[in-house]
C-alpha cells in the first residue's frame, strides 16, 4: 500500500520588539547571562506583568499579512509546568481566545499555488536558557531571553510533503522579514518549528496516528526529520504495527528521530485564564491603522516585478527574495531603468560578492547610485562589458565610485578612430606571416589579431571598432 | 497620656500641635510591643531602629508633617507585601530568608506620605487561613481572650491594632481577611473593591481577588488610609483608572434617606445567638438614623464557599509553583536530580494548608476536570456578581454579619478546614463579586468577645460605605473598647 503524508507546522517566531512581552528589559540579544532582567522576567514574589502594545502590533501585522480573523476580544493564559528555565513556575501563553484565527498563506510549489490555512497564531513569553557545566554537575540558568516576545504560528494539517513543509515555513519567514517583526535566524532560535506527522492511505479521507517531531533548527532538517518520520512510519504500518502517538526529537547528529515522551507522559499544562491580565480588546480602527501600514508582502511584489519589469518568474523570485534586495533593485531601476540589465548586474555580480562575504544587501559596500554610475558608464560605451565587471570588483572591494576607478586606473575605453589605426598597423607589421595566411582564406585569424590589438591596448579599445578596422585593413 | 490608644488622626493633632513628637509617639510603642506583644506574637518583625530613625526625621525637620495626614505616624504591615531591604516571609519556611529587592505599590505610597514602619505583622501562611494559626513561626492570639485565635489571615495586623501595638495596620483580604480578623479583634478592616488599590508588591495568594486594604481602630482612619492606598498603578494592568474621590469629606453627612439591603441569605441556622442579635440590633440603630431598611436576596450565596474554594486554590497552585528552590527561598541542599530538588524543597518549605490549597488547585484545573469545576466556579462567580448588581439597584448598600461566630479558640478548628472554610461564608461572595465591604464592631458577646458589622457597597463606592460605618460608630460609642491587656510591670 501506498501512504500519504499529512503534515501541519507549530513555528515559535521571536519578535523584534525592544522591550520584553511583560516588563522594560531590552531584548538584545548576546547580553551577559542574567543583565537583561528585573524583578517582572524574574518571577520575583508580588510582581506583576504589563503586556506591551508593540508585541500585539507586531503580532497584528503578521496575522493581517496571513489573512487571519483578528478576535476583538483576545486573552492571556497560564500554562503550568516547572522548569528551571521557566521563573514562574508557569509560561504565560493564549489558549482559549488567541489573538487571530482562519488565515491562510499561499505556497509555490511544482504543481502549482497551494494555499495553506493557519488554525492560530497566538502571542506569548519565551523561556531563559539553561547552560550546563562541561566539567562539573551544575547548570546555570540565564534568563534574558525570559520574556522575550514570541508568536506561535499554527498551520491546518494542509502540507502533504516535507519539501512543501519547508517552503511552507521559508514562505513564514518571507513574510516575516517582510513585516521586519522577526529575523527569522532558525540557527540562533529566533524562528523555530515543531511538526506533527502521520501517514494514511494515498486517498483516504481519515487520519492516522500523529507523531510530534521537536528539535529541528534549520529549514534542511525540518525536511530530512519529515522524511526519515515517512520512512519509519511507513516501515511501522507496512509491518501491520502501530504508529504510537508521541513527542520525538531529531537528532541531527544521526539523522533519525527518537523518542522523546509518550501520551501518557504528555504534560498536563492546566491553562487557565491568567488573573493578572486584563483581556486585549482590537477594535476595527486598530486593525485599520495596522492594516494601512503594512508594506507590500512578497507575492504581490513578485507579481507587480513580472508585470512592471518584465522580469521572468524566477528573476522576480530571487529579487523578491528578500525586502531589502527588491528595494536595492528599485532603487538602481528608478535611476538606470533598464530593468533586465538591472537584474542581471544584481543577480550575478552584486550577489556574488554578497555571498562570498556572507554579507547582507543591507550592508553591500556598493549603492544602488553607485552601481546605477557604472551602469551608466556601460551603457554609454565608456567601459566595456569585461572591464565593467573588474570595476564592480574593486568597487565591492574599496567602496570608491565607479568614475573614481575608471579615472584612477586610465581604464576608458580607447574609441578614436585613429589611435585605433595605427595599433592595428603596429600589429599587423609584426605578424606579416599571419597577414599572409589570412588573406590566403584562414579567416579563423581574425580572433587572433583582434586580441593582439587589445593587449597593445591594455584591453582599453572599443573591440567593435577594432574589428571593422581590422577587416578594412586585411581587405586592403 | 496615653499615646497608644490614640487614633491616627488624634496623633495628627498632637503632632501638629507640636504637643508630643514624632519620635516619643514612636517610641512608646515600641515600649508597647516590646512589652505585651510576647503575649499576642502580632508582629514577626519590628524595626525598633529603623522606625526610631525615620520618625526623628520629622521631629528634626528633615521631612515635613505636612506630607500626608499619616507623616510620621507608626503603621505595622502585613508580611506577605514587599518591602525593599528588609525580609518578606508571607508567614512560610519557603520565604524565610528571601528580602525583596522593590517596594511594592503600597509601600512606596506609604513611604511617600511618611508612615513610619514598625514592623510586619504576623498571617496564615501565604495569606491562606482564617485563623492565623497557619503562619510558620509563631500562633498570633486574640487580644481579648488569649485562648482565642484574631481571625485570618491578617490576624497579625488586627491583633496589633486592636492592642495598640500600632497607630494603624496595612492587612489583605482575599475572601475576608481582612474583614474577619477586624471583626474577631473588634477593630475596623476595609477591603476595597477589587482594582482599587494596586496589587504590585503583594505576594499573590489569588490574583483575581487579593485586595489590600487598611485596619484601624475607627473609620476615620480607615478613610485617611485608604486616600493613601488607593488610585491606578500602570504596574498593576487589574487596577482600575477610576478618580479616587476624597473619602474623608462625606463621612459626617447623616445616612439620612439611604436605603440599606438586609440580604435574608446571611441570616441562617446555626448561626451564633449572640452574634445574630448584635447584628439585628446594628440594623435597628442604622433604621433610627434614618436609613430606610429593606429585605433584599442574594440567591447565590450559597454557593459562594464552593466556588470560592476552586477559584481560591487554582490561582494559588499556579500561583505558588515559583517557589521552586531555583532563583530565592528555600532550597534542600545536596539534591541528586532536579526532580528530588523540587519535592524536598516544596515538602519543607511549605505547611499542610498551602499544601491542601495547592492539590486542589491542581486538581481542579487538571484536565477532564477543568470544566466540571473551574469552568463551572467561574459562571457561578459572574452568578454571585450579578446578585449584588441586582441588590445594588435597590438599595444603597447591604448589612450583614462579617462572621457567623465570634473568635474561636485555638485549635478549635484547625483539625477540620470545611467547619473553618464554611466560616467564611458571608464575607467569599463580596470577594469574588469584587465590591468594596468594611467590617465595623457592633457589639461584645457575653464573654467579651466582640462582635463586627458587615457593610457592602457597590463597585468603587468606599465613600458610602465609609460614612455609613462611620455615622453607625458615631452613635454607638459602647461598641468601641480597648481590650484589657495590662502591660508587664
Amino acid at each position: 500500500m501506498t501512504y500519504e503524508p499529512v503534515i501541519g507546522l507549530e513555528v515559535h517566531a521571536q519578535l523584534l520588539t525592544r522591550s520584553k512581552i511583560f516588563c522594560g528589559c531590552s531584548t538584545t540579544f548576546g547580553a551577559s547571562p542574567n543583565s537583561h532582567t528585573c524583578p517582572v522576567c524574574l518571577g520575583m514574589p508580588g510582581v506583576l506583568p504589563v503586556l506591551n502594545r508593540s508585541v500585539v502590533e507586531y503580532s497584528l501585522r503578521m496575522a493581517l499579512a496571513t489573512h487571519c480573523r483578528i478576535a476583538p476580544y483576545s486573552q492571556f493564559a497560564r500554562k503550568n509546568y516547572f522548569y528551571p528555565d521557566l521563573p514562574k513556575g508557569y509560561q504565560i501563553s493564549q489558549y482559549e481566545l488567541p489573538l487571530a484565527r482562519d488565515g491562510w498563506v499561499e505556497i509555490r510549489t511544482e504543481a502549482g499555488i497551494k494555499k495553506i490555512r493557519i488554525h492560530r497564531i497566538h502571542m506569548e513569553e519565551d523561556a531563559g536558557k539553561l547552560v550546563h557545566d562541561e566539567y562539573q554537575p551544575v547548570s546555570y540558568v540565564d534568563f534574558n531571553r525570559t520574556g522575550v516576545p514570541l508568536i506561535e504560528i499554527v498551520s491546518e494539517p494542509d502540507i502533504a510533503s516535507p519539501e512543501e513543509a519547508a517552503t511552507y515555513l521559508r514562505t513564514l519567514r518571507e513574510i516575516l522579514r517582510y513585516l521586519e517583526i522577526c529575523d527569522g535566524n532558525m540557527e540562533e532560535g529566533s524562528l523555530r518549528c515543531d511538526a506533527n506527522i502521520s501517514l494514511r492511505p494515498t486517498g483516504a479521507k481519515f487520519l492516522g496516528v500523529k507523531t510530534e517531531l521537536k528539535n529541528m533548527n534549520s529549514f534542511k532538517n525540518v525536511q530530512k526529520a519529515l522524511e526519515f518520520e515517512i520512512r519509519r512510519q511507513s516501515a511501522l504500518l507496512e509491518r501491520g504495527e502501530p504508529v504510537v502517538q508521541e513527542t520525538r526529537l531529531w537528532d541531527a547528529n544521526r539523522n533519525i528521530t527518537v523518542s522523546m515522551r509518550g501520551k501518557e507522559e504528555a504534560h498536563d499544562y492546566r491553562y487557565f485564564p491568567d488573573p493578572d491580565l486584563v483581556p486585549i480588546e482590537i477594535d476595527a480602527d486598530w486593525i485599520q491603522t495596522v492594516r494601512s501600514s503594512l508594506p507590500e508582502l512578497p507575492d504581490a511584489k513578485r507579481n507587480r516585478f513580472m508585470d512592471q519589469y518584465g522580469l521572468s518568474s524566477s528573476d522576480a523570485d530571487v529579487l523578491t527574495s528578500s525586502r531589502s534586495l527588491a528595494d536595492y533593485f528599485e532603487a538602481v531601476v528608478r535611476a538606470f531603468p533598464q530593468p533586465k540589465t538591472a537584474a542581471n548586474w544584481i543577480m550575478s555580480e552584486l550577489m556574488r560578492e554578497l555571498k562570498k562575504d556572507d554579507c547582507e544587501v543591507e550592508d553591500c559596500p556598493v549603492s544602488p547610485d553607485n552601481l546605477v554610475e557604472l551602469l551608466s558608464l556601460l551603457d554609454s560605451g565608456t567601459v566595456s562589458g569585461k572591464m565593467a565587471k573588474g570595476v564592480f570588483e574593486e568597487m565591492y572591494a574599496t567602496g570608491k565610485t565607479a568614475s573614481t576607478i575608471v579615472a584612477e586606473k586610465g581604464l576608458k575605453q580607447v574609441k578614436d578612430a585613429g589611435t585605433i589605426e595605427s595599433l592595428v598597423e603596429e600589429v599587423l607589421s609584426e605578424n606579416t606571416v599571419e597577414v599572409t595566411q589570412y588573406r590566403a582564406g584562414k579567416e579563423k585569424l581574425m580572433g587572433f589579431f583582434v586580441g593582439q590589438v587589445m593587449k597593445k591596448s591594455k584591453g582599453k579599445a572599443n573591440p567593435q571598432m577594432v574589428n571593422e578596422i581590422l577587416r578594412k585593413k586585411l581587405r586592403g | 497620656m496615653d499615646l497608644c490608644g490614640l487614633t491616627i488622626h488624634q496623633l495628627r493633632e498632637l503632632l501638629t500641635q507640636k504637643a508630643v513628637s514624632a519620635a516619643e509617639v514612636t517610641s512608646a510603642y515600641l515600649q508597647r510591643i516590646q512589652s505585651i506583644d510576647s503575649k499576642l506574637h502580632s508582629y514577626l518583625e519590628v524595626f525598633a531602629k529603623e522606625a526610631l530613625k525615620q520618625a526623628r526625621d520629622f521631629d528634626e525637620g528633615k521631612r515635613d508633617f505636612n506630607l500626608s495626614p499619616i507623616a510620621g505616624i507608626p503603621i505595622a504591615v502585613k508580611d506577605v507585601l514587599c518591602m525593599r531591604g528588609v525580609r518578606t516571609t508571607c508567614g512560610s519556611r519557603i520565604l524565610e530568608n528571601y528580602v525583596p529587592p522593590y517596594d511594592g505599590t503600597v509601600i512606596e505610597a506609604l513611604r511617600n506620605a511618611g508612615a513610619v514602619f514598625v514592623g510586619k505583622t504576623n498571617l496564615d501562611e501565604f495569606a491562606m487561613g482564617s485563623s492565623t494559626e497557619n503562619s510558620a513561626y509563631c500562633q498570633t492570639r486574640n487580644p481579648w481572650d488569649l485562648d482565642r485565635v484574631p481571625g485570618g489571615s491578617s490576624g497579625g495586623s488586627a491583633a496589633a491594632v486592636a492592642a495598640n501595638l500600632c497607630a494603624g495596620a496595612i492587612g489583605t483580604d482575599t475572601g475576608g481577611s481582612i474583614r474577619q480578623p477586624a471583626s474577631f479583634c473588634g477593630v475596623v478592616g476595609l477591603k476595597p473593591t477589587y482594582g482599587r488599590v494596586s496589587r504590585f508588591g503583594l505576594v499573590a495568594f489569588a490574583s483575581s481577588l487579593d485586595q489590600i486594604g487598611p485596619i484601624t481602630k475607627d473609620v476615620k482612619d480607615a478613610a485617611l488610609l485608604l486616600q493613601i492606598l488607593a488610585g491606578y498603578d500602570r504596574r498593576d494592568s487589574t487596577s482600575v483608572q477610576s478618580p479616587v474621590p476624597p473619602y474623608g469629606e462625606r463621612l459626617e453627612e447623616s445616612i439620612k434617606g439611604l436605603r440599606l439591603g438586609i440580604p435574608r441569605e446571611y441570616f441562617v441556622e446555626g448561626m451564633d445567638p449572640e452574634v445574630a442579635e448584635a447584628v439585628e440590633k446594628s440594623i435597628r440603630i442604622c433604621g433610627e438614623l434614618g436609613a430606610e431598611i429593606i429585605e433584599v436576596s442574594l440567591p447565590h450565596t450559597e454557593y459562594g464557599v464552593a466556588a470560592y474554594y476552586i477559584i481560591a486554590p487554582a490561582e494559588a497552585s499556579s500561583n505558588l509553583a515559583r517557589y521552586d528552590g531555583v532563583k530565592y527561598g528555600l532550597r534542600t541542599p545536596d539534591c541528586r536530580d532536579l526532580l528530588t530538588m523540587y519535592r524536598t524543597s516544596r515538602s519543607r518549605g511549605f505547611g499542610p494548608e498551602v499544601k491542601r490549597r495547592i492539590m486542589l488547585g491542581t486538581y481542579v484545573l487538571s484536565a477532564g476536570y477543568y470544566d466540571a469545576y473551574y469552568r463551572k466556579a467561574s459562571q457561578v462567580r459572574t452568578l454571585i456578581r450579578k446578585d449584588f448588581l441586582e441588590a445594588f439597584q435597590r438599595c444603597d448598600a447591604l448589612l450583614t454579619p462579617v462572621s457567623p461566630i465570634p473568635a474561636f479558640k485555638v485549635g478549635e478548628k484547625s483539625e477540620d478546614p470545611l467547619q473553618m472554610y464554611l466560616s467564611d461564608a458571608f464575607t467569599l461572595p463580596a470577594s469574588l463579586a469584587g465590591v468594596p465591604g468594611i467590617s465595623v464592631p457592633c457589639g461584645f458577646t457575653s464573654q467579651g468577645l466582640p462582635i463586627g458589622l458587615q457593610i457592602l457597597g457597590p463597585h468603587f463606592r468606599e465613600d458610602l460605605i465609609l460614612r455609613i460605618a462611620h455615622q453607625f460608630q458615631q452613635a454607638t460609642p459602647e461598641c468601641r473598647r480597648t481590650p484589657p491587656l495590662n502591660e508587664d510591670p
